[in-house]
């Protein structure tokens, strides 16, 4: 084990490394979250009063992801069940979250009748949804029936942005137009959208990027990347806190790169394989007992600058 | 927590860069526990991969993220099966701007068929996993 390798992964200017967080883990047990605070990932416990301080003042949504309703392989007989049971967990939260983000594959193939028990089940929230959509949900008809659907009022392409909370969010489709052996994809129309679109904001404000697909060369033997995301990237660097939420590959990842935090998302439906192990990034079937503990919620709560971001699994 | 899980935590770590990858970032400790647990199902791959099923003639077989054979030669006139077997959903989708073929998002246990007409190298996609590729080379 080499201190080096791990702290690859953490900012500079004195964040712990990844050994020392995992050391720090290893003692703590079942309380320790995962933070992320203003671009830099920081663990904090829980019951210190650090975790119910984070959020004062500001605001908090949440983040879910890969619900896939319409599932229906040994990895998880019932996705509409574990999507309930993440909806639910949601509703227990001690801060009421302002608004839910979902980061795609909603359905698993954009079947009519599984938009609408993925809307129906959402409902029960009680949150605004914003959502974008994963490759799954566009496979027919290049997305409009997904869009036409869910993101009502959304332009052509089906990108959009808004700001809440202080924040600017920005929702990008990287799932359109996929090529043979390729990887995500956004396009120069999106790219100059997006440009125009941060175009005059402060550098101070907080960035949070959505988009389905990792916006990083994840593991590019599997499409887990984005083939423009440097094009798109170049845009948000300027900003002191950027944070970017990515789903697609059923667990959860991190990269921190200058100011700019990426992170993937646990699946409400089944969990896939580690890079590379394996043929393939299918369904992998897991105890039954275990499932829950696969599967997950992201809580992310803003303070000023700072995003906070904490991963709960269905399991505990 | 014992030492073990500890070494567990640090060597997917160490997997992990060596690939070229940011490392996994455990949510709880219970996560990074079950994904351990999980990483004995990952060994012999997902339970999907089992055996290998074999293609007929003029059908192509999707299984393990792959279409096989990759490259099929059939005489123009052919009828071209592909049947999914693979644990998650696929698509046949021709390459190009307006491909002369393309499936609807195939489940697990659904198949598509094309007829080929002319003689020529025909490559296809899955749009849902791009990185699965094949030819139909039509003689």
């Amino acid at each position: 084990m080499d201190d080096t390798e791990f702290d690859r992964n953490s900012a500079p200017g004195g964040a712990p490394s990844r050994r020392k967080l995992l050391r720090c883990m290893a003692w703590a047990g079942a309380g320790t979250l995962w933070s992320v605070v203003g671009g830099v990932p920081t663990p904090f416990s829980l019951g210190t009063g650090e975790a119910q301080a984070a959020p004062a003042g500001g605001f908090a949504f949440v983040q879910i992801s890969d619900s896939h309703i319409g599932f229906h392989g040994d990895a998880n007989p019932d996705p509409n069940g574990t999507l309930t049971t993440a909806l639910q967990r949601i509703a227990t939260l001690p801060q009421k979250p302002a608004m839910i983000v979902h980061t795609g594959d909603v359905s698993h193939l954009a079947k009519p009748e599984q938009f609408d028990a993925a809307e129906q089940l959402m409902k029960t929230a009680k949150l605004p949804v914003h959502y974008i959509p994963g490759e799954h949900d566009t496979l027919v008809d290049d997305g409009k029936p997904f869009f036409a659907r869910f993101n009502p009022g959304v332009k052509t392409g089906g990108w959009y942005s808004f700001d809440q909370g202080g924040v600017h969010f920005v929702a990008l489709v990287n799932v359109v137009g996929l090529q043979a052996g390729g990887l995500g994809h956004l396009g120069d129309e999106q790219i100059e959208w997006l440009e125009h679109d941060l175009k005059g904001r402060s550098a101070s404000t907080p960035i949070v990027v959505m988009a389905h697909m990792p916006m990083w060369s994840l593991y590019p033997q599997w499409g887990w990347g984005t083939d423009d995301a440097d094009k798109a990237l170049a845009y948000v660097k300027r900003f002191g806190s950027v944070t970017v939420l990515n789903g697609h590959i059923h667990q959860v990842v991190q990269k921190v790169e200058g100011h700019v935090t990426f992170q993937t998302a646990l699946s409400t439906a089944y969990p896939q394989p580690t890079a590379g192990q394996g043929p393939g990034p299918g369904p992998l079937k897991v105890p039954t007992e275990k499932l829950a503990g696969m599967l997950g919620v992201r809580e992310v709560a803003v303070t000023g600058h700072a995003v906070h971001l904490a991963d709960t699994t269905l399991g505990t | 927590m014992s030492w073990n899980r500890h070494r567990l935590v640090g060597a997917a770590a160490i997997a992990a860069v060596a690939l070229g990858i940011a490392a996994p970032a455990p949510a709880r400790a219970e996560y990074a526990t079950h994904d351990m647990s999980g990483m004995d199902h990952m060994a012999p791959a997902p339970a999907t991969a089992a055996a290998t099923p074999v293609a007929g003639p003029n059908q192509v077989i999707i299984n393990n993220f792959a279409f096989g054979p990759t490259t099929l030669t059939v005489k123009a006139g052919t009828t071209v099966t592909w049947v999914n077997k693979d644990g998650d959903a696929h698509t046949v989708t021709g390459v190009g701007a307006k491909p002369l073929f393309g499936s609807q998002p195939l489940d697990t246990g659904d198949s598509f068929s094309f007829t080929f007409e002319k003689p020529g190298s025909y490559a296809y996609f899955c749009k849902i996993h791009p990185s699965m590729k094949g030819t139909v080379n039509v003689q």
